[in-house]
């Protein structure tokens, strides 16, 4: 089963609609609550970044029979240094986002805490992929 | 602690509507005092109560994501319709109090919420 989603990079009232779609969808498949809780967390915080920092984008995300693997992919401005970004604290959110209560540098490690497999492709100047896996 | 018991301690107002009947039905087990979301969703664990000075509808997103059941704001900040609306529709207790953080806190610590909680992480 597969739902693909647009990112909307304008409206910061708006993000986290994907993340709170598919939350749904899970618990009317019946995934167990450990998985979904972990799912959510790990594709709230990856949408967020694809609105903060990507300027938006698309979302797909599939539910295969032994895992679930969503990826957002934006055209925005890349990471120049991943393992800045990977680090705790480490943040490049402008002060109206720290306002609105992130851009604390925990996004990327907190994804990585969450899920079984997360990949990063980036170009600067191109974009981003981000790839979750969370096994079932 | 019941969130009716919740609402008494912080003098609070229930801003999506429930009455006291429907508060106690539903058992908080701790606690967590941020304005930093990206906090809450590093350590918050089940069974929570967001206590926020933070007002935005990504204060609902975040509690919806981490089954967080209510939500309290704090030193009198006034959540929008808009807000309210999000959080009665994804389950989500919305309290206001005009005490600040740091008396929210403490009022609630007082009363041992979340205190058996914290002694188990240290």
């Amino acid at each position: 089963m597969r739902r693909t989603y647009d990112i909307d990079g304008k409206d910061f009232s708006v993000a986290g609609a994907a993340s709170s779609d598919f939350k749904v969808l899970l618990k009317k498949l019946g995934i167990p609550g450990d998985v979904i809780r972990r799912v959510s967390i790990a594709m709230y915080e990856a949408e967020i970044n694809t609105v903060i920092h990507g300027g938006g984008g698309k979302c797909e995300a599939e539910i295969a029979d032994n895992r679930i693997v969503i990826s957002f992919i934006d055209q925005g401005p890349g990471i120049p240094d991943i393992d800045a970004a990977m680090q705790e604290g480490f943040s490049t959110a402008s002060e109206q986002i720290r306002e609105m209560g992130f851009g604390a540098g925990m996004g990327l490690p907190n994804i990585k805490k969450y899920t079984d497999d997360f990949q990063i492709q980036t170009v600067v100047g191109k974009g981003t992929t981000v790839t979750l896996c969370i096994n079932l | 602690m019941l969130l009716s018991e919740i609402k008494a301690t912080l003098h609070a107002v229930a801003a999506t509507g429930e009455d006291d009947a429907q508060l106690s039905q539903v058992d908080i087990s701790t606690a967590c005092g941020s304005d930093l979301l990206s906090d809450v969703l590093a350590f918050v664990k089940d069974q929570s109560l967001l206590l926020t000075g933070l007002v935005n509808a990504q204060v609902i997103r975040t509690a919806e994501m981490m089954d967080i059941m209510a939500i309290c704001f704090v030193r009198g900040k006034e959540p929008t319709d808009e807000i309210i609306d999000l959080a009665r529709e994804k389950g989500i207790t919305v309290l206001t109090t005009e005490h600040p953080m740091y008396v929210t806190c403490g009022k609630l610590y007082a009363k041992d919420l979340g205190v058996r909680a914290d002694a188990q992480d240290l």
